[in-house]
């Protein structure tokens, strides 16, 4: 099952002590300041955790996969996003975090 | 923008919480997010984009600068796609730019 905005909503009424309400709203804004910042034109380094850049592309001859058929793709930007050392810390070679014996934490460094 | 920089933001959208409890908060939803990803599970957020953790197979690669041949273990690494949301809305203004500029070329 997939972590969705409810399992994060559960989490900060969990261990924050936020009435449900709060955390909603409070859940909508914290995806919302990082979409805005993206919307702007700006990166959102979040340390810890990693950095949403944005790259923009020129467009380029593309095809249409079922038909073969050439059609351009227009000039775009695109989010992506580079892991930053903590989460990355988290995963270790071919085993993913739960299968890890000792937990670990998110550290802070900022 | 920084991970500071956002819980200011987010800050002011709350005013009823107090400074500390918007700062734990922000860290938390980070850590939750970045422990389910950790293990597997993926983080799909409605309009903004899913996490998920990607494998890579082992593989025999090459020191691009030697040529010699390296034995590289099998890996994970989490990736983010932006939703439809998202995708949209960072285009907005640079759709509207990339036109202005084509414009301001063409007089």
């Amino acid at each position: 099952m997939a972590m969705k905005k409810d399992d994060l909503v559960a989490e900060l009424m969990l261990h924050q002590g936020m009435r449900r309400q709060q955390a909603i709203i409070f859940v909508e804004h914290f995806f919302e300041h990082i979409s805005l910042r993206l919307e702007r034109g700006e990166s959102v380094k979040l340390s810890g955790f990693g950095k949403f850049d944005l790259r923009d592309k020129d467009s380029r001859p593309g095809r249409n996969p079922k038909t073969g058929e050439l059609v351009p793709v227009s000039a775009r930007r695109v989010v992506t996003f580079k892991p930053g050392r903590n989460l990355k810390g988290l995963i270790v070679g071919d085993k993913p975090f739960s299968q890890l014996s000792e937990s670990q934490e998110i550290e802070d460094h900022s | 923008m920084t991970r500071s920089e956002l819980i200011q933001a987010c800050a002011y959208s709350c005013p009823e919480l107090p400074y500390v409890q918007v700062e734990e908060a922000v860290k938390h939803l980070l850590s939750s997010i970045g422990q389910s990803i950790a293990a597997g599970q993926r983080v799909e957020v409605r309009g903004f984009g899913s996490f998920i953790l990607h494998s890579h197979e082992s593989r025999v690669g090459r020191n691009p600068r030697t040529g010699e041949s390296v034995w590289l273990q099998k890996r994970h690494a989490p990736r983010f796609r932006a939703g439809k949301g998202l995708r949209e809305r960072v285009n907005i203004n640079y759709t509207q730019q990339s036109t202005d500029d084509f414009n301001d070329r063409m007089g």
